[in-house]
């Protein structure tokens, strides 16, 4: 799975609460939510622990 | 009338017990009036065992017929692209596509499609190279089958149609993902371009796991070729623990490795408990469709879905679904590249290209909260309707 352009989505107004991250996941522009029960949630966390990726801030 | 008529095998000397009812009233067994048998002869389950495998539902595998292809009915994506389900990972190029079957003995058992591959690069000699074709089984769904799956004596077996036309021994290898990760490939042979019917039971084992929850289970490996980087001397007669280097026997052939075009075509694949394979359990498209969209679901282009405005550049909104999802999902579009989507308020409308994601999911539920930020000039909570023009959304909850 090759993700790029991995960027946190702006806090929820209501609970100030990043809930999910935008991607780009084999080319695809994707929103994936902050879940580990989620299988791209968990391969960005498994990349950003080998180093091959970070996650920018927020705008 | 009909004689009775009892006659000892020459080889046995059992004794056959025939017990009279305990009651006054008659009761008549009816015999088949053909060539047939009660029970084959090559079988040792009970009677009582077979019927109730034969009944009901029983095919743990998702989509075994290949009826569902939501996301298309071709793709070139390592992954999830094409057949619902079932996913084709390479680091070769192959072309993975939910294929019409129109004759042959898989057409005449029932099945009108099948998972093929096609690769479209060489499978060379380098040990990295690997063609897959698996699916992902929830773990709960086994560890509330009725496999007794910590004792030796419980079995489930798998058992499917299967054409290459690459002739040669390959496997059948269900990768347990809970605990200690275990595998056991069982091998089949194929002759090139030929429908096989394969059957093979597992039984259990004491280190076998499988968490009562929604993740992976079992990853049901029908797959073409791994590479020595791969594969061992891993047994092929009993489960052995999983390493990176040990799923799967050596390949005694390089499925793909003549050129383009090598094929691999499965259906009917069938995870049932019991250590019989039973008749493929036939589902209509509407009940496998509904069984698929617990993963994957997609909307319409040119919705609209109804929300509300949260402060000037957030459009917050309901996503409704057909069957709750398996967990929070990832949320795309179709389309690519600058795709908007349209804020329609109260006194006008407002573009955003920016992603939408969803804010809560509650597991079970059948609606979801979701927003799309990147707006601008919105009245903070105001009814707020977004609308999907062209770019329709894509809900993905698979394993």
């Amino acid at each position: 799975m090759v993700i790029t352009n991995a960027k946190y989505a702006e806090a929820t107004k209501e609970e100030n609460e990043t809930k999910s991250i935008y991607a780009t996941i084999d080319g695809v522009a994707s929103s994936v939510p902050m879940d580990t029960a989620n299988r791209h949630y968990a391969e960005i966390l498994k990349q950003v622990a080998d180093g091959d990726i970070t996650i920018a801030e927020a705008d | 009338m009909a004689k009775v008529k009892i006659q000892g095998h020459a080889s046995g000397t059992g004794i056959l017990t025939v017990t009279a009812p305990n009651t006054s009233t008659d009761r008549t067994i009816t015999l088949p009036d053909s060539t047939d048998t009660l029970i084959g002869a090559a079988t040792t389950d009970a009677l009582t065992t077979r019927i109730n495998a034969t009944g009901g539902r029983k095919n743990i595998v998702n989509n075994g017929a290949f009826q569902i292809a939501q996301r298309g009915t071709s793709s070139t994506v390592s992954g999830y692209g094409s057949v619902d389900r079932w996913k084709s990972v390479n680091n070769v190029g192959v072309t993975h596509t939910q294929e019409a079957i129109t004759s042959g003995d898989a057409y005449d058992a029932g099945f009108r499609h099948a998972f093929k591959l096609t690769n479209t690069a060489t499978v060379d000699t380098a040990a990295s190279h690997y063609v897959s074709c698996y699916q992902y089984i929830e773990a709960q769904d086994l560890a509330t089958s009725g496999w007794d799956y910590t004792d030796a004596s419980s079995y489930i077996t798998i058992s499917f149609w299967i054409k290459s036309s690459v002739a040669g021994t390959y496997y059948v290898n269900p990768m347990t993902e809970d605990g200690t990760q275990k595998v056991y490939p069982q091998s089949f042979s194929l002759s090139a371009a030929t429908w096989t019917k394969v059957e093979k039971s597992y039984p259990g084992h004491a280190d076998l796991t499988f968490n009562n929850d929604t993740g992976r289970g079992m990853a049901l490996h029908i797959s073409p070729f791994y590479g020595t980087d791969f594969t061992s001397g891993v047994s092929t007669s009993a489960w052995s623990t999983y390493a990176s280097g040990d799923r799967f026997p050596d390949f005694a052939q390089r499925w793909g490795s003549a050129g383009t075009g090598a094929t691999w075509e499965i259906t009917g694949v069938q995870l049932e408990l019991g250590s019989v394979a039973t008749d493929f359990e036939h589902r209509s498209y509407g009940e496998e469709l509904a069984l698929c969209q617990r993963y994957f679901q997609y909307g319409s282009t040119s919705s609209t879905y109804c929300g509300f405005s949260n402060g000037s550049s957030q459009a917050y909104f309901t996503l409704h679904l057909t069957t709750p999802l398996r967990t929070t999902p990832t949320l795309t579009r179709s389309g690519s590249g600058t795709r908007n989507w349209t804020a329609v308020k109260h006194n006008g409308n407002n573009n955003s290209t920016a992603d939408p994601s969803v804010v809560t999911y509650e597991a079970g539920a059948v609606d979801m909260a979701c927003r799309q930020t990147g707006h601008s000039g919105l009245s903070d909570m105001y009814a707020t309707n977004l609308y999907t023009g062209s770019y329709y959304i894509i809900i993905d909850a698979e394993l």
